[in-house]
């Protein structure tokens, strides 16, 4: 896309926001509902692209992509109204008459950059945000998925008002040049690296930014506080469903790699091929129900960390690659090496680490000597050890017992720390994290107090004084000649 | 006669020692010390006592550093700072206590809630016209999250920067808490380091630098800049009252040199005459005769912020303009209050953030041309407004983007606790004061508790044609029950 006419779209943008029609309650629910019409309509065509880019099945491109979108779109129509309601907030008596409120104003013009993985949802589900939030916005989709991006580019214009939405497609020259322009806002989800390059661009025009990034999100699976033959199942069914499940590994919030007790390894192994077997059938690679691996570079970047013997060594499930179709196995490994590449980096892919402790406490230690994961996932019945990694272990979000689900709880803030990120969104979060919330305050002209004004003495000093700890009573007495000065 | 020379040793601040202090500071964070409650209610007392015990020493300080009347040197920074503490100390308890989340029927049946965790190891670069105030309050904030804290207090106000060092070391814990005096060398050593959270009180140049170098390491900040702040003076008001609180909040606060300050004024060319005399009227009765010279009223900081006020004075567009005071005296640091009448849009001074005791008057035909004078300059911190009029004042809260806005009044919301101080655009980012202060140094974690009840066939692979056709037919349905459909829970 050429860069001039991105430079268009960015000053019509700023037009239109100037001219404060986003800024209507009526303006925000049309474009949203004219979201969902855009999703509902085109559900047959937005399978067929997310097939087309990432093998996506139409099932888990409703559950993560589809049904994400209308979760939200809805939730924001039912309460858009309260949520643009200014706050109140109390005002010390001796402001008397005063009011003080929070009124909540859009940025202004927003950039929101997606990712492939979720190439429909982690575009469209900030977009709701900065539109409750009435914001113009201009959306750049990842060009890894390509046919979920041109269809954003053709179908967002008819359903969503042109002069305050628009798409731009391009590869990394594009973004350079969006993020080279001074936007009010900037969403961002992807990797650390570019997150980084996101950051030091907004720090030009100190532009407030939003990363969602990601991390080793570890299970820790403590199946000495899980023994009941249903639980387990349910344990490796949440894990294998969790791993494999969304865009097979790659992921930001998909479990990453496993810690268990040495003694229970083998049966959580054992119980994991099962229900891979079960999912995906004796040759996954023939499934139609998980994805592909996005393109050749990652997917040589997945295989590359197996290369290393010690860590190929280590395979106790899978590990079968096919070249041509891009395809690997859901893989499982047992113990490889802490420091290879597999054990370091964000795996964003099929493969399984498992990590034995003597102690399941131990990984309290594991996961802090690493940087901070956007989710942890125990897996445990055991009050004390939950209590412990809420409160020794920190990372963007826990999720005990289950995979994936913090994702679709519109009551929860969903976002990192440190490394994982910075800022949240998802149900109230999304409209506060696009817009400024502005303190207004407001007085009457009486009754005024004198001893607020110079020329200052020690009367007035002691007036102040007490003023300021609130001491009605003390203020009381110094005006009637009672209290030293 | 032996002259005995007090030779002050000179330490080193570079990259080493700003590495090592870090790396002090995590082992105490990871320790678990400031995680407690009565590690932070220990600190937060102990900040009490200090200014309580302290308030002759911060008044000298600041008479030093800035001939800040003692009045101001109470109120604005030892007032404000207790006052942090005693709302701290007071909701503490409430703040760290975890919030229940609604958890939704997709999720059904589980339990989740939001819990507040501090970000570990945090550094606060503070300012000069506030030093007390502007390094107190933030840490206040940092402590009660329950972080670790770094201060570099701004070196421009040297004799306070020395006291703050001096009163932490003694009253506080500094194994946690620690004070980094120096300059640009020390604070450029100190921002290549890596820190959870990083609050800057300054300019938006600096602020940039700040950012730029927070970005390397993926930190997030709070930025507490500053901007034109305006003041629209609209007819038919109590102009006595309206011109006292605008005195009291320019000239006032540290003599304009604030990052809130009215800045300039817009008045319809009608009304402005009376706006003038009765400023002029109340600036006798506040400040005397001779208001170079008046004790209540705060010095320049220095030279350098001396000599940047006098240009734009000296500005040949502006010069002519003055139509009170004026008066400089460059040895003693001191300008008197000045009133400009009809600057020029282009003139220097209109252009920049003032910071100091020159306040502009911009005349118009009509009230409502204020609102593009405002909206074509970058959004402010504060902008304020004196009007009885309804409708212009609504149109003024919904239409002026600036970090607050103060309704015939000046700056006072800086001293009510439940509302958010910060600023918006260039004015800066993330706000603080209160329970704001609290949530700014922490990180608030979503936990969700699942149980193993509620899992349904349709959520797993293989994603078989049956549970594609159940899918399309309950796609027809309300998605909520297709998501609990996918996640279990009771049946639709």
């Amino acid at each position: 896309m050429k860069m001039e006419r991105v430079d268009k779209e960015l000053a019509e943008l700023r037009h239109t926001f100037r001219s404060g029609k986003t800024r209507s309650l009526a303006w925000r629910e049309t474009q949203l509902k004219a979201l969902l019409d855009l999703v509902h309509d085109h559900q047959e065509t937005l399978f067929d692209a997310l097939h087309h880019d990432l093998g996506k099945h139409p099932v888990e491109s409703f559950r993560d992509e589809i049904g994400v979108v209308k979760k939200s779109a809805t939730h924001s129509l039912a309460h858009l109204k309260n949520w643009m309601k200014p706050r109140t907030g109390s005002i010390p008596l001796i402001f008397f008459p005063a009011s003080g409120k929070i009124v909540s104003e859009p940025f202004g013009v927003v950039l929101i950059i997606g990712s492939w993985n979720f190439p429909i949802s982690l575009v469209l589900d900030p977009l709701i945000g900065a539109i409750s939030a009435g914001n113009t916005v201009l959306v750049k989709p990842s060009e890894l998925a390509p046919l979920c991006s041109s269809f954003l580019l053709n179908t967002i214009p008819n359903y969503l008002d042109p002069t305050a939405i628009k798409v731009v497609e391009g590869g990394v020259e594009t973004s350079q040049h969006l993020l080279n322009q001074k936007w009010d806002k900037i969403f961002f989800t992807g990797s650390k690296a570019v997150g980084r390059i996101v950051l030091a661009a907004a720090a030009q025009h100190l532009t407030p930014v939003t990363l969602e990034l990601g991390g080793k999100c570890p299970a820790i699976v403590d199946l000495t506080s899980i023994s009941s033959h249903y639980d387990t199942r349910i344990v490796a069914k949440r894990i294998v469903g969790g791993k494999w499940g969304p865009c097979s590994g790659q992921a930001c919030i998909g479990v990453d790699y496993l810690l268990v007790e040495e003694k229970h390894a083998q049966f959580l192994i054992d119980l994991l091929k099962k229900y891979i077997r079960r999912f995906y059938g004796e040759h996954p690679k023939e499934s139609n129900s998980i994805c592909r691996i996005v393109n050749r570079r990652n997917f040589e970047r997945v295989q590359r960390l197996l290369k290393d013997p010690a860590v190929s060594a280590s395979i106790v499930a899978g590990g079968f690659i096919d070249e041509e179709r891009q395809f690997i196995d859901p893989t499982i490994l047992l113990n490889p090496p802490l420091d290879s590449e597999l054990m370091t980096e964000e795996i964003f892919g099929p493969l399984l680490p498992i990590i034995t402790l003597n102690d399941i406490g131990e990984s309290i230690e594991f996961i802090n000597s690493g940087p901070k994961p956007l989710t942890i996932y125990p897996f445990t019945k055991d009050e004390k050890l939950k209590k412990m990694i809420v409160s020794e272990t920190s990372s963007g979000g826990v999720t005990f017992n289950d995979t994936m689900v913090q994702f679709l709880c519109d009551s929860l803030p969903f976002g990192g720390v440190g490394e994982s990120g910075l800022g949240r969104y998802h149900g109230k979060y999304s409209f506060d994290t696009f817009s400024h919330e502005k303190a207004v305050m407001e007085r009457g002209f009486y009754p005024e107090l004198e001893p607020r004004y110079p020329p200052w003495n020690s009367f007035k000093l002691k007036f102040i004084q007490l003023a300021y700890n609130f001491d009605y009573f003390g203020l009381g007495l110094l005006l009637m000649g009672l209290k030293k000065h | 006669m032996a002259t005995t020379i007090d030779e002050k040793e000179v330490t080193v601040f570079g990259e080493e020692e700003a590495k090592q202090l870090v790396n002090e500071l995590r082992v105490a964070y990871d320790s678990g010390r400031t995680r407690s409650y009565s590690w932070r209610v220990t600190q937060l007392k102990n900040i009490l006592r200090m200014c309580d015990d302290s308030e002759k020493e911060v008044v000298e300080a600041l008479h030093m550093d800035l001939a800040k009347p003692e009045l101001e040197s109470t109120l604005y920074e030892l007032g404000m700072i207790k006052n942090a503490c005693k709302v701290a100390l007071k909701e503490l308890k409430n703040w760290i206590r975890p919030e229940k989340a609604k958890t939704s029927l997709t999720t059904f049946p589980s339990s989740a809630e939001i819990v507040s965790e501090p970000f570990g190891v945090i550094l606060i670069i503070s300012a000069w016209n506030y030093p007390f105030l502007l390094s107190i309050d933030p840490v206040i904030g940092a402590i009660a999250a329950g972080n670790a804290v770094v201060l570099k207090p701004s070196e421009l106000a040297p004799a306070s920067s020395t006291l703050l060092a001096k009163l932490f070391a003694q009253y506080l814990d500094t194994s946690s808490i620690k004070v980094v005096e120096g300059a640009v060398s020390e604070t450029s050593a100190l921002l290549e380091q890596k820190w959870d959270k990083i609050m800057y009180t300054g300019n938006g140049r600096v602020g940039r630098i700040v950012m730029a170098a927070a970005a390397k390491h993926l930190t997030p900040v709070i930025m507490e800049l500053g901007g034109k702040c305006p003041v629209v003076v609209d007819s038919d008001i109590n102009l006595q009252v309206a011109v006292r609180r605008l005195i009291v909040g320019k000239w006032g606060c540290n003599n304009g040199q604030a990052c809130v300050s009215p800045d300039y004024i817009l008045i319809t060319k009608d009304y402005a005459p009376k706006l003038v005399d009765a400023l002029k009227t109340e600036l006798d009765k506040f400040y005397g005769k001779n208001q170079l010279e008046s004790k209540d009223l705060s010095s320049i900081v220095n030279s350098n912020h001396f000599a940047r006020l006098s240009k734009l004075l000296d500005d040949e567009k502006v010069s002519g303009k003055i139509i009170h005071g004026g008066e400089k005296d460059k040895e003693k640091l001191r300008i008197a209050p000045t009133i400009l009448m009809d600057v020029p849009r282009d003139s220097l001074m209109m252009n920049e953030e003032i910071f100091g005791p020159l306040l502009p008057i911009l005349t118009l035909n009509n009230i409502d041309e204020s609102f593009d004078v405002i909206n074509s300059g970058t959004k402010p911190l504060a902008a304020y407004i004196f009007t009885n009029n309804k409708k212009l004042k609504e149109k003024f809260v919904m239409s002026v983007s600036a970090g607050g806005i103060v309704v015939n009044d000046t700056t006072i919301h800086l001293a009510v606790h439940t509302v958010p101080f910060g600023g918006v655009g260039e004015s800066g980012m993330g706000s603080y004061h209160g329970k704001f202060s609290f949530d700014a140094f922490s990180h608030k974690k979503a936990v969700v508790y699942r149980s193993f009840t509620g899992d349904a066939a349709l959520r797993y692979p293989p994603y078989t044609g049956f549970k594609l056709r159940m899918m399309k037919a309950l796609m027809g349905g309300s998605f909520l029950a297709i998501l609990r459909a996918l996640f279990g829970g009771s049946k639709p």
